[in-house]
């Protein structure tokens, strides 16, 4: 096969972030050992930013399959890398302050980002499960090795440990799946695999547990309930802003190839998955929710509040029309800013001795610290569905898509359960506005907080007021009609 | 000729062999062999599929699943010498620092 320059074209952004993440690898030694790590951070940055231009350029074409298949063009993927270059620039600049923060002297830490990040690329454009996998490989190791980054803290060690051993499981069983749909279909194509699936004999027992496997598969990737044990552990021990980066854009990725796979590849099985995939997400929703209210520890209530966030997103996934899939992709969108956004204000709590990982170290923030409460604030009612905010639209698409397929028992379910995240959340500011300060507060202070904060406020409050733009451009973007 | 029930019997025995090991074995570095096994069960899956179905599409994805394997377990026995390092542990159990 020949490359065309088709070809090349539609993979441009890929080119570029994996381009630019091995000159950086190498470019790295010949800038002075000081400033090394800034400068390689905002090359990072600027590749990031290069790849965005390049996918606004070429989402304008039609819909395109390249690479002999593999590889698909469209505004669904196009959408996504949106999603994953947000929370790829978002968590660099989080971590500008926090690696000096943490003492962490190396500059692969943004280089891995990259790597991640072309990895959740390939994912979103992966027309042939071959691609999708591979992607979820790409993306998944350099998470595993950021995420133990703390060489020195043993909740670090331990909580890469954990993650890998249980991606790895995971993948594993994915992969069974995978071949046995292989199997049973004769080939890894989606496309080919609905042609397949619309012939009845193909639904043998045997297929209905590949379907489970691969939900089990996903379902480690999206932290969904009961595949979720690894979340809290993982991303307690992980440094903050990888928690954020996971927590966004991994989860974004796996989304991107949940909703491709089951909606594009298994549409015609839909029966088969809807039960499963309905049980693992109110699962998630009542676990998550629940669970978290009994956390002290502020980045395990997040992990545990991000397991019930992917309960609510799969429900866009069990309603299975355009209008849930295009539910899934804003939800997706807000949730980058508005989780990213807190893990920010958490971050910027995490100076010298104190750790601001308590959440009763946030008493009393907002005595001596407005700004910062406000932006805690308006993340935290973003996060629990409370309007004029991002995540009240977000929940309320969802809602009403399954509300139109008529599953009004699983909508009855969310809305209870965002009533229990409110508590959760409302606790936060509860203890930062009506508790007396113990102490001084210690702040980190950095452009690249100030910045980030500051944009992840105005999207979710921008996506709140005015969210007609961003749902009509996910609205075209999905792949159904 | 083998049927291509057998393999798929053999494939199905690895994997279940693989994820007892994972859920049961208390020693990391057993638990990281179990899901290698689980991995070539997979493979084994594959190229059954592959020659029964007389296409290549198997026998690549076989290839791909050992590469991304080997590169797995790379990253994983890394981590690991960082943990014990740190700690001095070899066993699942005792990966308890964290709760809740």
């Amino acid at each position: 096969m020949i490359f065309s320059l088709k070809d090349i074209v539609a993979i441009l952004p890929e080119i570029t972030i994996v381009a630019g993440a091995c000159v950086l690898l190498l470019a790295a030694l010949l800038i002075p050992k000081g400033e090394r790590k800034d400068v390689i951070a905002y090359f990072a940055i600027g590749f990031v930013a290069l790849a965005a231009i390049d996918t606004l350029i070429i989402s304008g074409m039609e819909k395109t399959t390249v690479l002999g298949g593999m590889f698909v063009l469209d505004g669904y993927a196009c959408f996504f890398k949106f999603v994953f270059y947000i929370g790829t620039i978002l968590s660099i600049l989080l971590s500008l302050n926090y690696v000096d923060e943490e003492k962490i002297n190396v500059e692969e830490y943004y280089i891995l980002m990259l790597f991640s990040l072309s990895g959740m690329m390939v994912i979103a454009s992966g027309a042939n499960l071959l691609t999708i996998y591979l992607g979820l490989e790409l993306m998944s190791l350099p998470v595993y090795v950021l995420v133990g980054f703390l060489q020195r803290d043993i909740r670090s060690n331990e909580a890469s440990m954990k993650y890998i051993v249980l991606g790895a499981f995971s993948s594993g069983i994915l992969l069974f799946g995978i071949s046995l749909i292989y199997g049973l279909t004769g080939t890894t194509q989606l496309v080919g695999i609905a042609e397949a699936l619309t012939d009845a004999t193909v639904h043998v027992p045997v297929f209905a547990l590949a379907v489970i496997m691969l939900v089990a598969g996903f379902g480690f990737k999206i932290a969904g309930v009961p595949f979720h044990m690894w979340a809290p552990d993982a991303y307690e021990g992980a440094p903050t802003p990888i928690t954020g980066f996971m927590s966004v854009a991994v989860k974004a990725a796996a989304f991107a190839a949940l909703l491709r796979v089951f909606i594009e590849g298994l549409s015609t099985v839909q029966a088969d998955w809807q039960l499963v995939v309905a049980l693992v997400s109110v699962a998630s929703l009542v676990v998550g929710n629940v669970v978290a209210i009994a956390q002290s520890n502020i980045k395990r209530m997040l992990a545990y509040s991000s397991v019930g966030h992917a309960g609510y997103a799969l429900l866009g996934l069990v309603a299975g029309t355009a209008e849930g899939v295009s539910g899934v992709m804003f939800y997706m969108l807000t949730y980058t800013f508005m989780n990213l956004g807190a893990f920010g204000v958490v971050i910027t709590m995490r100076k010298g001795s104190q750790m601001g990982e308590n959440i009763e170290d946030y008493a009393g923030l907002a005595k001596t610290n407005r700004a910062l409460a406000l932006a805690m604030l308006i993340f935290l009612f973003s996060l629990a569905g409370i309007p004029p905010t991002a995540g009240f639209v977000a929940k309320f698409y969802i809602f009403m898509a399954l509300i139109h397929q008529g599953m009004i028992p699983l909508a009855v379910i969310a809305v209870l359960m965002s009533a229990v995240a409110a508590y959760y959340y409302a606790r936060i500011v509860m203890i930062m506005y009506m508790r007396e300060p113990a102490g001084e507060f210690e702040l980190a202070r950095s452009r690249g907080l100030v910045y980030a904060l500051v944009l992840a406020v105005i999207a979710v409050i921008l996506m709140g007021v005015y969210p007609t733009y961003f749902i009509e451009l996910a609205q075209r973007a999905t792949f159904i009609m | 000729m083998v049927p291509l029930t057998w393999y798929i019997a053999l494939s199905a025995l690895l994997f279940m062999v693989g994820v007892g090991g994972v859920l049961l074995r208390r020693n990391i570095i057993i638990v990281l062999m179990s899901v290698e096994l689980i991995l070539n069960s997979v493979n084994i899956n594959f190229v059954a599929f592959s020659y029964y179905l007389q296409d290549l599409t198997g026998q690549i994805f076989a290839i791909f699943t050992i590469t991304v394997a080997a590169a797995e377990i790379a990253v994983a026995l890394g981590i690991l010498i960082a943990l014990v390092r740190n700690r001095n542990i070899i066993n699942v159990d005792e990966i308890d620092t964290m709760r809740g």
